[in-house]
């Protein structure tokens, strides 16, 4: 048995091993198992790498490099999983796909340099030659897109740039120029690979990368961060047939098309077009019609709020992404918890794109030790809205907004909402009456059982507890 | 905004031994807050314990008969008599029990007015409509009034116990039918402390039964087909039938007290416990018919009467158990008719709009206009066992697929451009390619079912996968130029930051999720 063929027996049960990891985390009960598959899978294809690049004759200083490269990103990427909080795992996630992206151009320039630029020419000649050019250019294309959309993916969501859509006039011919012209660049650098083609192929995916994200707007990001998994596993596909390593190409294959099957599941959820989001730039004409006249809204004190739930007999509550930016999951789940003490029916009714990240919401109340079994989907939850005494909206907007059922010029008509109005009671916790991520006006706030309790959510609820 | 309020009456109901009322003050209250006035026939609630006086205050006007049958909207228990049909006006909205499906003459007699009526037991069994559906709120009050009638004739204690004058046996109760009025029965019973059993011919329903206390008995062998796709139990074949008779035969002899609930829409009562059976009770035993009224389930059960066998066996068919608690049936109904407004009211302006083309109000819709719209066409209910079928979502339907022709082309076209591909490619390239359309084909299937609290710990794990991608970058290190070693250098830590940082927060995340404590309120949804 040579190092080669045991390694390659390593990759392929190193596949299997991410297979299984992937199937595990598809349910509650095996997703434990699921993760140590993939820590395992990772191991075992990173230790047949290594005893390969040893057999290769990797001289010292190589090694060295291995083991500080290896080590260090360990440390690095130990420290910020223990450190992040919660309500920040979307600007994580998006983040470490742009290293994946950032790692798929590195290998493709290496590519590049060490087969085409090679000291004393060429290594390859005729198709051969061809087909790697073509694989470079296409694996730096990928992961350049991947990586500077995640870049942008993760200054929106972590709020260091505005996360409202960038619109430039003509955007979609210029995304579509931009594949165009990487379709010219392509062929170019196939029949001639030279430095500068390559750089200005790299620069190009980089600006469309940054351009495709741009100028999707801050409340469509659950399907944009997903989109961009996928996009990191392709990536990774693409490096695995410059290499010629199936266990990247398998990875890769199977990454990228979960992460689509996953976006194709959101996207469904939104009612919007799957082609759509990944070609980028969708629900920008979501402009404010701010002219409607809708009433006046109500207020209500956090003491009346207390006096509603308490006389309540089911409590149905509805969290979005402003119950992760005031940090309210804990006191909404003690707040339950209390509820529940009391005798009344509490429970979570969940949209499939509520927060920043798809599932965001269930890990957040997960954190906080909310069980998982009355955290129920929209399609579970959505006919007990009229049987419901009590809703509590904290810091959703266009997941509650009826305008999406009743009103067929708004830019969400046609997106499934829970229909939290139809309950006894709506209490919305909210900062302002601000528009939501989508810009549209939400007739919830004026409707007659609707009630507005303004502040931090996270206080207000805290003062919600203490009435009681 | 100028115009008269549609005015809704409530007449007194005339049926002998009826004791409801279609609205009480609670509900005139929130009649009148979507938009109605109100009349009350004078002592309409005076049987339901709901005076006059009440009613004013609640905001109603107490008038006559014929005032409250003048109204633009009559709300009943009971359907009218061919005279009460003469008081209606012409374009009048009619709601009560019409049983539609037994009365055919009331249908013909309706649509002989050019008025709209509206049935509130055709309500179709899905969950949306669950706010609506007066058989189950009048059925849970009928099996607990079973079991208290049962109680009451049945000369000795529910529950056993063992006292200084000897040792006193529980009673046996047997329930035949676990939809909402066994169900009922079945809580009440054990609740008085009898040991309760109760069989019905949906297998399903056994946890149901376990759930309030009662122990379920199955009938041997049943058929497959036993839960329907209308909500409600179907007529069996001859062999299940000849072996339900045994069992039921065996467990009859065993019980004091036997209540039958078995009722199949629109047909007469099977007959579960014939003459035999009954001679085979002990003295003093019980037996409630709560299906006397459509032939019984019991051999020499009359409706409306106890009669007495000549072993001593009590039997009991009264049809108006759930109007034996008055005051509750009454509540209970007009809140299901106050939801049926709801519905009927979008604008909540006191304006009815008749939507024919949602199932729920055109299931209801028995005559509209003068026109005969009896039977509605089936709907499928989400109340039936698996297969589950949802109500018709109300939402916009979602974009339709792309003609089969477009799609067929676009499948042609990528086939063909793989063709070429791989057709041209060199011997490596044709089985790096293999691998990588099966690895997409197995990644597509192996996360199908995600459970959708999974999404964020699947995302971070496969994003800490694709850090594999390290595997390239580590190979290049140390075997080329200064630049490419560098460049690999920077993209293996970049890669193992993704790959430690994805599994690591994906644990902690999954380390979170955990199943809550047995009090975690659960639903039941009654059959």
């Amino acid at each position: 048995m040579t190092v080669t063929g045991a390694a390659a027996a390593a990759y392929i049960v190193a596949a299997l091993l991410f297979i299984l990891s992937l199937a595990g985390l598809s349910r509650h009960e095996s997703a434990k198992a699921g993760n140590t598959y993939g820590i395992a899978g990772m191991a075992l294809a990173l230790a047949a790498t290594i005893a390969l690049a040893a057999d290769g004759g990797i001289d010292p200083a190589g090694a060295g490099l291995v083991a500080v490269a290896v080590v260090a990103g360990a440390g690095i990427g130990l420290w910020r999983a223990r450190r992040v909080a919660m309500t920040g795992m979307p600007e994580l996630i998006a983040i470490l796909h742009s290293f994946v992206g950032l790692a798929a151009v590195l290998v493709g320039w290496n590519g590049y340099l060490s087969v085409e630029a090679a000291e004393g020419g060429p290594l390859l000649t005729g198709a051969e030659a061809g087909i790697h050019s073509a694989e470079v250019a296409i694996g730096v294309f990928i992961g350049a897109v991947t990586f500077t959309g995640s870049v942008v993916a993760f200054l929106k969501l972590s709020a260091r740039v505005k996360s409202a859509p960038l619109v430039l006039p003509g955007k979609n011919a210029l995304n579509l120029g931009a594949l165009v012209a990487f379709a010219a660049l392509t062929v170019v650098f196939v029949v001639e690979p030279n430095l500068p083609v390559l750089a200005v192929l790299t620069a190009l995916a980089l600006a469309l990368g940054w351009h495709l994200v741009a100028s999707i707007g801050g409340g469509d990001m659950p399907v944009v961060v997903s989109m961009l998994n996928s996009y990191s596993g392709w990536a990774a596909a693409a490096s695995g047939f410059l290499l010629g390593n199936d266990l990247l190409i398998v990875t890769g294959a199977l990454v990228g098309s979960s992460g689509a099957y996953l976006s194709y599941i959101m996207c469904r959820a939104m009612n919007r077009s799957f082609l759509s989001v990944i070609a980028g730039g969708f629900g920008i004409e979501a402009a404010s019609s701010g002219d409607t006249d809708y009433g006046e809204h109500r207020e209500i004190g956090a003491d009346e709020a207390a006096e509603l739930l308490a006389d309540a007999t089911s409590v149905v509550i509805t969290p979005g992404y402003g119950m992760a930016v005031a940090q309210a999951q804990y006191p909404v789940a003690e707040l339950a918890r209390h509820l529940v003490e009391r005798g009344i029916e509490v429970r979570f009714g969940i949209h499939p794109v509520a927060g920043r990240l798809p599932g965001h919401m269930n890990v957040l109340l997960a954190e906080a030790k909310v069980p998982y079994d009355i955290v129920l989907e929209m399609d579970e939850i959505n006919d007990d809205f009229p049987k419901t005494s009590v809703v509590l909206v904290i810091g959703a907007n266009d997941t509650v907004n009826p305008s999406a059922v009743d009103d067929p010029s708004s830019p969400i008509a046609g997106m499934p909402v829970l229909r939290v109005w139809e309950a006894e009671h709506v209490i919305v916790f909210k900062r302002s009456m601000a528009a939501g991520y989508a810009g549209v006006q939400n007739p919830l706030f004026f409707r007659e059982n609707s009630r507005m309790l303004f502040g931090d959510a996270r206080e207000r609820v805290e003062d919600i507890l203490k009435a009681l | 905004m100028g115009r008269v309020a549609v005015l809704i009456g409530v007449p007194r109901e005339s049926r002998p031994r009826e004791t409801r009322v279609a609205a009480t003050p609670a509900t005139v209250e929130r009649l009148a807050r979507l938009g109605y006035d109100v009349v009350v026939e004078s002592g309409a609630g005076a049987l339901s314990s709901f005076p006059d006086a009440a009613y004013a205050e609640a905001g109603a006007r107490v008038g006559s008969c014929a005032e409250a049958w003048a109204a633009d909207v009559v709300l009943r228990v009971n359907g009218p008599t061919p005279e009460e049909i003469g008081l209606l006006r012409d374009g009048a909205t009619l709601v009560g029990l019409l049983a539609p499906a037994l009365d055919p003459d009331l249908v013909a007699a309706l649509a002989r007015r050019p008025i709209t009526a509206l049935a509130m037991d055709a309500v179709p069994r899905i969950s949306r409509a669950q706010s609506l559906d007066v058989l189950s709120s009048m059925a849970n009050i009928a099996g607990y009034r079973a079991v208290v009638e049962a109680a009451h004739t049945f000369g000795r204690f529910f529950t056993g116990q063992v006292t200084a004058a000897g040792k006193v046996p529980p009673a046996k109760v047997l329930v035949a039918g676990a939809g909402v009025a066994g169900l009922a029965a079945i809580g009440a019973a054990s609740s008085l402390g009898a040991i309760v059993r109760a069989t019905d011919v949906r297998p399903e329903v056994a946890e149901q039964v376990r759930s309030l206390g009662g122990e379920y008995v199955a009938v041997p062998a049943p058929e497959q087909e036993a839960g329907s796709s209308t909500g409600y139990a179907t007529e069996m074949s001859e062999d299940f039938n000849r072996r339900a008779a045994e069992m039921y035969a065996e467990q009859v002899a065993d019980v004091d007290i036997v209540i039958t609930t078995a009722l199949i829409p629109g047909r007469p009562a099977p007959r579960l416990i014939t003459e035999e059976m009954v001679a085979s009770m002990r003295s003093g035993s019980v037996v409630v018919d709560m299906a006397a009224a459509q032939g019984g389930n019991v051999a020499g059960s009359v409706p409306d009467e106890l009669v007495v066998t000549a072993n001593g066996v009590s039997i009991i068919g009264y049809t108006d158990l759930a109007g034996r608690l008055p005051a509750q049936a009454s509540q209970l109904y007009a809140t299901n008719l106050v939801n049926l407004l709801t519905l009927l009211t979008p604008g909540k302006d006191g304006e009815l709009v008749l939507d024919l083309d949602d199932v729920v109000q055109r299931s209801m819709t028995v005559v509209h206009r003068g026109e005969v719209l009896w039977p509605p066409p089936p709907v499928a209910v989400s109340a039936a066992p698996a297969p589950a079928v949802r109500p018709p979502a109300e939402p916009a339907p979602p974009p339709p697929p792309p003609p089969p022709g477009r799609r067929a082309a676009l499948v042609a076209a990528a086939a063909a451009a793989l063709f070429l591909v791989t057709a041209f490619s060199p011997g490596e390239l044709i089985g790096h390619v293999t691998v990588f359309a099966l690895a997409i084909v197995v990644g597509f299937y192996v996360i199908g079912a995600v459970h959708h609290a999974l999404h964020t710990p699947l995302m971070s794990v496969t994003n800490a996968i694709s850090g594999i991608i390290v595997v390239g970058a580590l190979l290049q290190i140390g075997t080329g130029s200064t630049v490419v070693t560098a460049l690999a250098f920077v993209a293996v830590l970049v890669a193992s930051i993704n790959i430690f940082g994805g599994f690591a927060v994906t644990r902690r995340m999954l380390g979170m999720f955990a199943k809550g404590p047995a009090h975690a309120p659960g639903r039941g949804r009654g059959a």
